[in-house]
């Protein structure tokens, strides 16, 4: 039987305020343990909760952002469950009336198909702080989980797409142009591992051409775009296996091991109205007016999509290239910074796209923490299109940059790099070795195809870019060599 | 009111239905949820002190509300908000004076099993 697969996500946005939803405490990454958990997120007796008016801003700005309704009136509830790490034993969130409604997010497919995913909508909620089991803190062989409050409370949005996505592809696309969106908009800091992002995921499977869905697993917690492809392809296999046997689907949340590649069940949800959701009586209705919604809308920054066309427009990228580059605003400004010092954006997006990046990916970099800055990266291109390097020392130079040695022309003069473009001192060399291969020289001369005799010079080629360290400029050596050659008959 | 009671306890095809009644398994489940111990010699005596209260809301559904917007707070008023700004200092040795076991800044608990 063919199958269809069905995905939902739903995915938890830090947003990136300076304190937290409900109280004035710090939400900086990192601090020591709890010296970020105030008397509010501890949930001591006699507090009350008061709304970060950023928070409900970043959520519209969102909500824009996706073409969605805006919830003039927001409501909070309790959703009741014990945890040490939610002190309250409730977690403050929204249900009947968020504050984004429903919307939509286009995403462009590898085939260069596109599609829109709906958004059922987003709310508000806050986060609960973290679990240190044993090992994680010194490990004291007194069989206790240490709790660390500093992120209980700091706020959320949970997006909730509706279950519009067939494939791992779609979900990926879906999950980094989400990722996109709001680090675009500057809402959320978008660092995946520090878990700015955590994405839950909706999977179930059905006989092709039927409507009624699959009972689904929810895969929680993942953080990472490898991730979640990869443990897609696996759930999707084991329900497909499962079905085959004639077995039944569980409806059960599921953890996913991305180093070990291994996913297991955490608990069944047969109990799944336990959260017994009400009002949450320390908090009014937070009501929204127009002129609000209005003003943030005139506020809002280049989008991904917009930004991507005008790449294609002002620079003359491919849609391909335009949309790696505008996907995040850290990588669109990088760009746009190197290719104004360079005057080059083909160049310059070349750069980006293929050795910059790698070296962020190698060293586990954020483009922003790149020890190679924009305009440093601008000086290396120039000194390239001013033939004062090849590409191939270029590369070398860029390794010399990443390593903190300085600034492209320091490094070139240094390590003594620049092309080799003296007529004279070339002239000289390529004698030299012509002389050297006499044989390879009769082979040459004894060829009368044109285009086998330009494979032949690569006989020459090797030993001339030996003899100058690499640092002969090819388009002359090419010239005067075959100038040479052709002397010899 | 009996549908939000009724949804808390989970039972949605009792949600449609006014009357109330609960029963023992209702005051079981309520107690596990939200962590109360409550002896097996009083489950009865609460099941009955719910129902009653439940028959005087009950009355309350006699209203006619239709047209109007059910609150969320008795107060009619609406949310103030609060600026983003940093007020609250790190006060964490005063309130793990108050936790029975912390730990290298941590609040130690029974070990937590996922």
């Amino acid at each position: 039987m063919e199958w269809e697969t069905v995905i939902g996500l739903e995915v938890h946005v830090q947003l990136a305020t300076d304190t937290k939803i409900f109280s004035g405490a710090s939400t900086a990454f990192g601090s020591a343990p709890n010296t970020q958990a105030c008397a509010i997120d501890l949930a001591m007796p006699g507090t009350l909760p008061v709304p970060n008016e950023k928070a409900f801003r970043y959520a519209i700005m969102f909500g824009l952002a996706i073409d969605a309704d805006i919830g003039k009136r927001s409501v909070f509830e309790r959703k009741n469950y014990f945890y040490p790490d939610l002190p309250k034993g409730y977690q403050t969130t929204q249900l009947d009336e968020p504050i984004v409604g429903p919307g939509h997010v286009e995403i462009q497919l590898s085939d260069g198909s596109t599609k829109s995913i709906r958004i059922h909508h987003a709310h508000l909620e806050e986060d609960a702080g973290k679990s240190l089991h044993e090992g994680d803190f010194g490990g004291m062989g007194h069989g206790m989980s240490g709790i660390d409050l500093n992120r209980a409370g700091t706020p959320l949005i949970e997006i909730v797409s509706e279950p519009d996505m067939r494939n791992a592809e779609e979900a990926v696309t879906f999950a980094r142009k989400l990722h996109s969106i709001v680090s675009s908009l500057g809402i959320c800091d978008g660092e995946m591992s520090q878990g700015s992002m955590r994405f839950d995921v909706n999977i179930s499977v059905r006989p092709k051409g039927t409507e009624t869905l699959g009972t689904r697993t929810e895969t929680k917690n993942l953080n990472s775009f490898k991730f979640m492809e990869d443990c897609i392809a696996l759930e999707v296999e084991r329900q497909i296996d499962v079905l085959e046997e004639g077995g039944e689907i569980i409806q059960e949340t599921r953890l996913y091991n991305g180093d070990t590649k291994v996913a297991r069940s955490m608990r069944s949800k047969e109990e799944a109205n336990d959260y017994r959701y009400f009002p949450c009586p320390d908090l009014l209705p937070v009501e929204i007016d127009d002129d609000y919604i209005e003003d943030i809308r005139k506020q809002l920054p280049e989008l991904p999509d917009a930004r991507q066309a005008r790449f294609v427009e002002q620079y003359g990228l491919s849609e391909y290239d335009a949309g790696i580059l505008a996907a995040d605003a850290a990588t669109a400004q990088y760009f746009e910074t190197t290719t104004e010092a360079c005057n080059d954006a083909k160049l310059a997006a070349n750069w980006i796209m293929g050795d910059l990046s790698a070296k962020l990916n190698a060293d586990e970099k954020t483009i922003n923490d790149s020890p190679v800055a924009a305009t440093a990266l601008a000086g290396l291109i120039v000194r390239i299109k001013d033939n004062t390097i090849s590409n191939k020392i270029a590369k070398q130079v860029f390794e010399h940059m990443w390593k903190g040695e300085g600034e492209a022309d320091s490094i070139i003069d240094a390590k003594g790099l620049k092309q080799m473009s003296d007529t004279g001192e070339l002239e000289k060399i390529v004698d030299d070795v012509i002389a050297s291969k006499p044989k390879e020289v009769a082979n040459y001369l004894g060829e009368e195809d044109p285009k086998k005799r330009k494979k032949m010079m690569g006989a020459f080629m090797g030993p001339i870019m030996a003899a100058t360290k690499g640092q002969a400029n090819p388009g002359m050596v090419n010239q005067i060599l075959s100038k040479k050659l052709n002397e010899q008959g | 009111m009996m549908t939000r009671l009724n949804r808390l306890l989970g039972n949605e095809e009792k949600a449609q239905i006014s009357e109330t009644q609960v029963d023992r398994s209702d005051i079981e489940k309520l107690a596990e949820l939200a962590r109360i111990e409550i002896s097996e010699s009083t489950v009865d005596e609460v099941a009955k002190s719910i129902t009653d209260v439940l028959a005087l809301v009950d009355q309350l559904q006699a209203a006619d509300t239709d047209g109007i917007a059910p609150m969320a707070h008795p107060l009619d008023a609406t949310q103030r908000l609060r600026v983003d700004r940093v007020s609250e200092d790190n006060r964490r040795d005063d309130f793990q004076k108050l936790a029975p076991a912390a730990e290298q800044g941590l609040y130690l608990v029974p070990k937590v099993i996922e």
